[in-house]
Formats: structure tokens, sequence, C-alpha cells
């Protein structure tokens, strides 16, 4: 078993991400942001993908969208969506793969709306650009949609500076999913809000993938969020995947050091009050190897003294 | 006015405690220059922290706990109320402006490590000059350079780390520098406003240890504000909740976050992503509690603890067992329909229930 075949469910997948890398070439030195990584999300699948700043994961996202500017190259490697190669398509191709097959919602996403502009004229106009329906016909969507996300459709008046953080949030998440997209990208959706409208959303969103179908990649550095909402996740560090299993595998014996680590930075709210860990300061991981599979369908990085480097001055620091 | 909820500090050996404050208010003018119009930021904030005591502050972002931290810092006037270090009041101490005196007892922690260090400066400098504007030195460049060496391995650094520049350390290792610039002076309290937001989450645990480590080794009070009610959990002996400007509730961390009893609290307590119990998130129960946390938006209080509780001034009740001081400041709760987890009732309060019986006899 190989892992892009483990997927939940018996479902083909929607997609199929294979060894990419993915690097940032400079004039005198490149950086590889994302290395060799693979992973596939099948139909009406959660997949998320943890991992603190820095370790590529919103580069892979770039990556499926074709989004990657100068000086980003996608230097090796494959995305392949629905049996299609992301990788070889078109401008008019893109154009239609983008919205109408994937979606996205960027990090604070609220502040990517339109402010010179009603949000009916912004959910309006991806009706009349992307599915050509008339103007009538885009405006009665456009409040069908905003019930969707519980949102009262007078709203479609307003502007975006008259939404409260948490709507316009979710104003975001409901043009994502208006020409129903196969896939939904979620760059962390809910960093820039409060916890209760972030459960709030988190819950919208499980209820709008129950109903309609959709796959989800959902990136975020919070893993018990990632952990509730997911099927599966993968675990990335310095552009490689150090685990990926079934969510609650990863949450109930996460594997590798890092993971451990990222688990320990969260504590629980319940149950008595157990002194963690986390990394310690300095605590670097580098040549991680390929993932192997250390039982059914959880894949670990095979670490040992050779793959951590460790700055033993500052652990015996940070450990006091 | 001291509450007899909160006075008695966990390990206190004297009766003062380390930071007390009493009715704290603050209000900001809005409108224009002419306009009397003013927005309340802070409302009659008691709070007290024992010595050698943590205390955490969660609520949400513009709850005030941000406010309250600047006036306890002295970076804003409140306009009422009295902040007491040793039992001295330092507003009246410290007309003006806060004194070396009032840095020395109280030193701050702030949220963002990269801003928080002049980057042209060597780790040296930032705590040498601590010593040196607190007469910390010692007399002696031997005793200088033994100091600074200690406060370096205090927060878990490495000595020669002295020599660095603040870019070429991580976050988590910046805000160990800017915690041991705080503990040059030998403060008795230290005010951390969300220490950890910004570090990388793995690191996030180290720094706070840390803090629990100077705790229990250096008897230092700290104030730890946060909006992360599972880290409150983790760190804090106490953990107050703040709601529009005003403490709704009280306790010891384990006990308030296990039966939170006003509905802000409810709230904010089910909203935590936590695996362990996934899946109990229930949208009509979350609808009521929205509800009630709405309705109580006009909850004050005004002082006299002895009148009968209502929806616009509830007065302080007392939740569960006396040890773990805890205490809520609602109209909804019902301490006798406790026992079944949900101890607030649906709708607001009957004037004619028989509320006082649970009262909290608030006057010292």
């Amino acid at each position: 078993m190989t892992i892009s075949q483990v997927s939940f469910g018996s479902h083909e997948p929607v997609l199929d991400v294979k060894d990419l890398t993915v690097k940032y070439i400079g004039d005198t030195r490149s950086t590889t942001a994302v290395d060799r990584v693979s992973f596939s999300i099948g139909t009406g699948e959660v997949f998320g993908l943890a991992g603190e700043s820095g370790c590529g994961k919103s580069t892979i996202a770039n990556s499926i969208m074709r989004l990657l500017k100068d000086p980003a190259k996608i230097a090796g490697g494959s995305i392949s969506f629905g049996g299609k190669d992301v990788l070889a398509m078109s401008p008019e191709e893109l154009r239609r793969f983008r919205w109408q097959d994937v979606a996205m919602v960027f990090q604070s996403a609220m502040n990517s709306l339109n402010p010179v502009l009603t949000i009916g004229e912004q959910i309006v106009d991806i009706f009349t650009t992307h599915a050509g329906y008339s103007r009538k016909e885009s405006l009665r969507r456009a409040a069908e949609l905003l019930e969707l996300v519980r949102i009262d459709p007078a709203r479609l008046k307003s502007y975006p500076h008259q939404l409260s953080g948490g709507m316009r949030q979710r104003a975001v998440i409901a043009m994502a999913v208006a020409l129903k997209p196969s896939l939904l990208i979620l760059d962390e959706p809910t960093t820039a809000l409060d916890v209760v409208v972030q459960q709030e959303i988190m819950a919208q969103i499980k209820d709008l993938q129950r109903e309609l179908g959709f796959s989800v990649l959902f990136i975020t550095h919070d893993m018990s969020l990632m952990v509730e909402l997911s099927h599966r996740m993968a675990v990335m560090y310095g552009g490689r995947i150090v685990e990926t299993a079934k969510a609650q595998d990863v949450y109930a014996n996460p594997r590798h050091p890092y993971t451990q680590a990222l688990m320990g930075a969260f504590p629980p709210l319940t149950g008595p009050r157990v002194p963690l860990t986390g990394l310690p300061d300095g605590v670097k991981f580098r040549n991680i190897p390929d993932l192997s599979e250390a039982a059914p369908g959880h894949f670990v990085a095979p670490f040992g003294a050779d793959a951590a480097v460790i700055d033993s001055a500052n652990l015996a620091g940070a450990a006091r | 006015m001291s509450h007899s909820l909160t006075s008695p500090a966990a390990g206190s050996t004297t009766s003062t405690p380390a930071l007390e404050i009493r009715g704290l208010g603050k209000s900001f003018p809005i409108g224009g220059l002419f306009s009397r119009r003013s927005v309340r930021a802070l409302h009659g904030v008691d709070l007290t922290i024992g010595r050698g005591e943590i205390v955490a502050l969660v609520g949400e972002s513009g709850s005030g706990k941000s406010t309250l931290a600047r006036c306890v810092a002295r970076l804003e006037k409140p306009s009422s109320g009295a902040i007491l270090i040793d039992g001295v009041d330092i507003l009246k101490r410290d007309r003006i402006q806060a004194s070396r005196a009032f840095r020395s007892q109280l030193q701050m922690v702030f949220q963002d490590p990269f801003g928080s260090l002049n980057p042209a400066h060597r780790i040296e400098h930032f705590l040498r000059r601590s010593l040196a504007i607190h007469g910390k030195g010692g007399g002696s460049e031997e005793e200088t350079r033994r100091r600074l060496e200690d406060l370096v391995t205090t927060v878990g650094l490495q000595a020669d780390m002295l020599n660095s520049y603040p870019h070429e350390l991580s976050g988590g290792q910046r805000q160990r520098v800017a915690i041991a610039r705080a503990l040059a002076v030998e403060p008795q309290v230290i005010l951390a406003d969300e220490p950890t937001s910004m570090l990388d989450v793995s690191v996030r645990i180290g720094v706070l240890n840390l803090m629990r480590k100077l705790r229990d080794e250096q008897g230092i009070s700290m104030l730890y504000i946060t909006h992360d009610l599972a880290s409150a959990r983790y760190l804090a002996d106490r953990t107050a909740v703040m709601f529009a400007g005003e403490l709704v509730e009280e306790g010891e961390s384990l006990d308030l976050l296990a039966n939170p009893a006003h509905p802000y609290t409810q709230l904010l307590v089910s909203a935590v992503p936590d695996p362990a119990r996934a899946g109990s998130y229930d949208p009509v129960r979350r609808a009521e509690l929205r509800q009630a946390v709405m309705a109580s938006t006009t909850c004050a209080y005004d002082g006299d603890p002895n009148q009968a509780c209502s929806s616009e001034e509830p007065v302080r009740h007392q939740v569960g067992d006396p040890n773990n001081r805890h205490w809520v400041r609602c109209h909804l709760y019902r301490p006798w329909a406790g026992n079944d987890g949900h101890a607030l009732a649906g709708e607001p309060a009957q004037p004619d229930l028989p509320a006082s019986n649970a009262q909290e006899k608030a006057s010292a």
C-alpha cells in the first residue's frame, strides 16, 4: 500500500499530489520550500495539513491553485485533479479549474472582499462571470448562498465594513462554495477570529461539507482544531511530511517527535494538569527520510539520532 | 473593599497580596473634541493576586483585558479605582507617571518579542541596562557579569548568547530574553500580556514552563493575560474571566473550567477545540448561551453587594466548594440547579426568586 492509495473510504482520489517539490530561486542561493511531498484526498474527505509557519503548507496550497509567482518554481512532481494534470493546464483551462473545480479561502480572507462593492455585487459577479447566469437569477442564487451560511439575505446590500469579521469570513466561504467546487482549500480560515466565532465557522464548514459533499484541504497550525475536523491529516516540517494517518490515530498515538511536540503544545481542557514539554528551542530535524508505514495506514518518517540535530546546550537549558 | 472570596492567596505568608486591583474603571472619550460621550472599557474590576500566585485573565478581543494590563502597567491612566502593590496605592503615590520604584516592583512581558527588543543592540545591552537603571549591578564588573550570566541561564539560554543580536535568536529565545530583562530588576509581579501568542506553537509550552518555574523558584506573582483557555488552565492557579469590561467569573483554574457558571464562560469553554470531546458541539445549546450572553451585556455591579440579584445588577454567587474560591456574577445562576451541569436558567430571573440566599457577602 503506498501513501497515495490510502484515503478515506474507497473513492477515487479527487486530488493526487506526488513528489511535489517547490523551490524559491534566488540570485545566489535557492531554498526548497516543499520537498518531495505526496498525498491524496478522496471524494468527500477532509484532509488536514498541519505545521508551523514556514513549513511549506501554504506553498502547497498555492501550487495546487497554480498561484505561485516568481521566484517560486515547481521543480518536480505532479498534481492531478480528477485525472487531469494541473501543472499542464492552459490559462483558459486554469480559469475554469479555479473556483469551479477548486476554490480557496485564504488566511484572513475577510480582508479580501472588495470594500467598495456590496456583498451582493461580489457574489453576483461569480455567477455572471463563471456560470453565465442572468443578473436576476444570480441575485436569487446569491440570496440562497447567504442563507446557506446563515446570514440574512438582506445583507446582500451591505458593504464589507458593515459586517463583523465572522460574518465576512462566512460570506467569503459562501462565495467559495458558490459554484459547488469538488475541492475547497482552507488556509488557516479562522486564525484572525475569536474562539467562539472560530468554532461556529468550523461547524458551518462541516455542515456545508456534509450537504454539498466536497472534499477539503484544511491547513492550520492548531492541532486540536485539525483533529476535530479532519478525517486524515499530515504533519509537515521543513517542507517535508513527517507523519500522516487518520486524524484520530495521530491524536491518540503521535509517533514522530515533532508531531508529539505539536500535540504537547496544546494543553488539554479536561483531566489532570500534567507537565508538557513541547519542542525545546534549538531542536531541528534535518534530512528527513521518506515515510514508511509504522502501522496500517499510519506513515511516519523514520527518525534517529542522525535525523534530529539537537543543540544540546539549548536542550538542557529549556528542559530546566 | 477587598473581596472575601479572593483575598486569601494560596501559600501566602502575609495577608498583604502582591497586587490588588480595586474597582478599576477606564473610559475612553469618543466622538469629536467637544463630545461628552465615552465608551466604558473597564468597569469596577476587582482582582487580587497573592504572593507567588499566577492568575490568568481570559476573554475575547475587545473584552478589556489589554486595557486592564495597560492600566496596571501605568501606560494608561485609569478613570477610577486603585492599584495596590504591597498594600500601597501606586496611583496615589506616583501621581503623574510610574516611578522607578514602581517599575522595580512590577515588570511587563509583551506579546511581540520581535518588536520589544531593539535590533541594534546585543542581548547583553538590554540586561545590563536593566541592572544599571535599577542599581542591581552589584558594584563591580565581575559581579555584574556574574549576574548577567545567571539571568540568561535562569531563562534557559546559554551564557554566550549575551553576545547575540536579537535577529540571531528564534521567537521563543527572544521571549526568554524579554523575560530575563524583566527578571533583572527582581520584580514582585510580572504582567505578561499574551506572551506566547506570537510564538511558534511548538515552543509555546516551553515559555509557559519557564514562567511556572520562575514562580516556583523565585516566588514571583504573575498576571497572565490570554485568550487561550487551555494555556490558562495549564499555567494559572486561578483564572478570571472578563466580559465587556467586567469580571464575570473567577475561581481555581481547574474548577472554573470544569464547572463554568457564567454563560459567557460556558460559551468560551465550549468553543475551545478539544479532540477529547469532539462532536460535543451543540448548536441549540450554543444559541441559548449566546442569547444569555447577549442579554447580560447590561450587567452592572454598582458596589452594594447586599441588594437582590437582578439582570441589571447581578451579585457575586459562590460556586461549589468554598475552597475553590470560585464565584460568578450573573443573574442567571441557580445554585440549586447546579447538579445537572447546566446551572443556568434558560430565561432571566423572576424578581421574586430567592436569589439572595446564595448571595456572597462581598464586603470585607
